[in-house]
């Protein structure tokens, strides 16, 4: 069964079907920079300097090699870590915390959900903190699961679930929460390749369907070119831009077609050879040698 | 069904042989010390009438449930804060290791120059302070061992502190406060009747003394049943109350380790 059809049917009444795209800019990230320096350990210069911004309703991946600084860069996006320099700028208001408009859906789905809860309680709570009353929390639980197909789920603990179906409860509770940013940190990388496959067409069509502005942080090339808009490729650590990749392919994606598009070898190519150069070192601003750790912010 | 049999059978088994054991091994004793167990048995009922249960069993089992009941409140309350903060924790370790290095029944001299001994408040005190230390040392392992992803989930949903405490933190540490208040109810149970042995007035344990006083040996031995029976019941209604409330961890941990 398709929950891709079954949604595109649903949606098509109460929703436009393409929810329009806006060229304001829904994340801006200025200068980040950020160093690790706990006293008595050695410091980490993490990530040196990233400039860049993702336009409301863009769906961008964030690829890089391993020990890119990815998650690291995600925490600091959802004010969960303060940067060392720079500001990350949510809808005109500078992160200083956890900002309003953000959901964030973490890699580590078991550990994300509260095991105490079921899975209507899970995605109910926060919606629970708007002050949202009874019926329309239940309402937009109820719409929230129906999206991501869990609806017979619902009153089962997370932990009686497949790690892709827990992953979709942690999607219906960020949705449900009606961010304007939808951040994802390596969701899928702990479910099998069928599973996977299933959840990159769910997070496509709930993005099309929302208007959401997504940013997926990912390891996976193919992932990341199949799923963005963009790809924001980013070198070894101490991480800076390496590339920031135009995505132009057919906005309607299936896994089939696509992936056997040649522009999507093409772009699954270039990113590819781009990473590759990233962990051989190779990086945009070393024109000296031997530059990393000692350079001043 | 079959399978109830069998755990039936497994719990009843070993005290089934034991009292067999006893029975026989006691059975022609002449020793007034080692009364036989029929003697025991028979001496039951008479001493441990509806009159005498009220007055002395209910009031020993009152005092040991407001006791626990405070040691369980101070100690979630205290524990949560430690294990929220810490400074408090710097502050406070020391003192609490001191604390737990203290053996209970030492307590009981010191607690009867202040609170007396004949009434209720010094008993109390000391079943509460007793079982306290388990309950709040478990509480702060708990709350500081709770996984840092759940943490992180209710900040960037901005639960509030308060939600964060009843929905997050609590639960989530609550694993580790039964471990604690599991520990401290039998600690709870020995201090009820060495609470008891020091004081004149009546009460369980306070009445195993008087019997011993009086060379009343099989109603001694009663006494001692009786106090070993209850232990057993309360496990049973701390095990009740535990399933309840631990049902998703339970669960989850026969799905971790594949039932």
């Amino acid at each position: 069964m398709s929950i891709t059809t079954h949604l595109t049917s649903r949606l098509k009444a109460d929703a436009p079907a393409a929810a329009p795209r806006d060229q304001a800019v829904a994340l801006d990230l200025r200068a980040v920079q950020k160093t690790y320096d706990t006293p008595g350990r050695p410091q980490v210069e993490a990530i040196r300097h990233l400039d860049f911004s993702i336009r409301k309703g863009e769906l961008v991946c964030v690829v890089g090699p391993s020990g890119a600084g990815k998650t690291t860069l995600l925490r600091s996006i959802a004010g969960l870590l303060d940067l060392t320099a720079g500001e990350v700028v949510l809808d005109g208001t500078v992160v200083t915390g956890p900002p309003q408009g953000m959901a964030v859906v973490f890699q580590e789905y078991g550990r994300s959900l509260f095991p105490w809860m079921t899975v209507r309680q899970n995605v109910e709570l926060p919606l629970k903190e708007k002050g949202l009353d009874k019926a329309a929390r239940r309402e937009k639980v109820n719409r929230a699961l129906e999206e991501v197909g869990l609806t017979e789920a619902s009153e089962q603990h997370p932990w009686q679930l497949s790690g892709g179906m827990q992953q979709r409860v942690a999607i219906a509770r960020a949705i449900a929460f009606e961010p304007t940013v939808l951040l994802m940190d390596e969701p899928f990388a702990a479910v099998d390749a069928q599973t996977r496959a299933e959840l990159e067409d769910l997070v496509r069509s709930l993005w099309k369907h929302l208007g959401v502005t997504v940013l997926f942080v990912t390891h996976d090339i193919d992932e990341a070119v199949y799923l963005g808009e963009r790809v924001i490729v980013l070198s070894n650590r101490p991480t800076v831009l390496m590339e920031d990749v135009n995505v132009d392919l057919p906005v309607e994606r299936d896994q089939l077609t696509t992936r056997s598009h040649p522009r999507f070898g093409e772009l699954r190519g270039h990113v590819y050879s781009l990473i590759q150069r990233a962990k051989r070192g190779d990086r945009p601003d070393a024109p000296m040698p031997g530059s990393h750790g000692a350079t001043e912010a | 069904m079959t399978r109830f049999l069998k755990a039936a059978g497994y719990a009843v088994g070993l005290p089934a042989i034991l009292l067999t054991a006893w029975w026989f091994g006691s059975a022609n004793s002449t020793d007034p010390f080692w009364p036989p167990l029929s003697t025991i048995i028979e001496t039951f009922p008479t001493t441990w009438t509806w009159d005498r249960i009220v007055a002395d069993v209910f009031p020993s089992l009152a005092r040991l449930g407001i006791g626990f009941g405070i040691a369980v409140v101070v100690g979630i309350v205290l524990g949560t804060a430690i294990g929220l903060s810490p400074t408090l924790r710097a502050l406070s370790e020391p003192v609490l290791e001191f604390f737990r290095a203290v053996p209970p029944p030492v307590l009981v001299p010191i607690i009867a120059l202040f609170a007396g001994y004949t009434g209720w408040l010094g008993k109390i005190i000391t079943i509460a302070l007793g079982c306290l230390w388990p309950i709040l040392l478990n509480t702060v392992e708990g709350v500081r061992g709770l996984e840092p992803v759940l943490g992180d989930t209710a900040r960037s949903y901005h639960l509030s502190r308060w939600r964060r405490l009843v929905f997050v933190v609590l639960p989530g540490a609550s694993p580790r406060i039964f471990t604690g208040a599991r520990q401290a109810l039998s600690i709870g149970v020995i201090l009820m009747v060495i609470s008891e042995l020091f004081g004149a007035n009546r009460g369980l344990g306070a009445a195993i003394v008087q019997f011993q006083r009086s060379f009343a040996i099989p109603q001694m031995w009663t006494g001692v049943i009786l106090l070993g029976l209850i232990g057993v019941l309360l496990a049973a209604v701390f095990k009740v109350v535990e399933n309840r409330m631990l049902a998703w961890y339970l669960g989850q941990r026969q799905i971790e380790r594949g039932e």
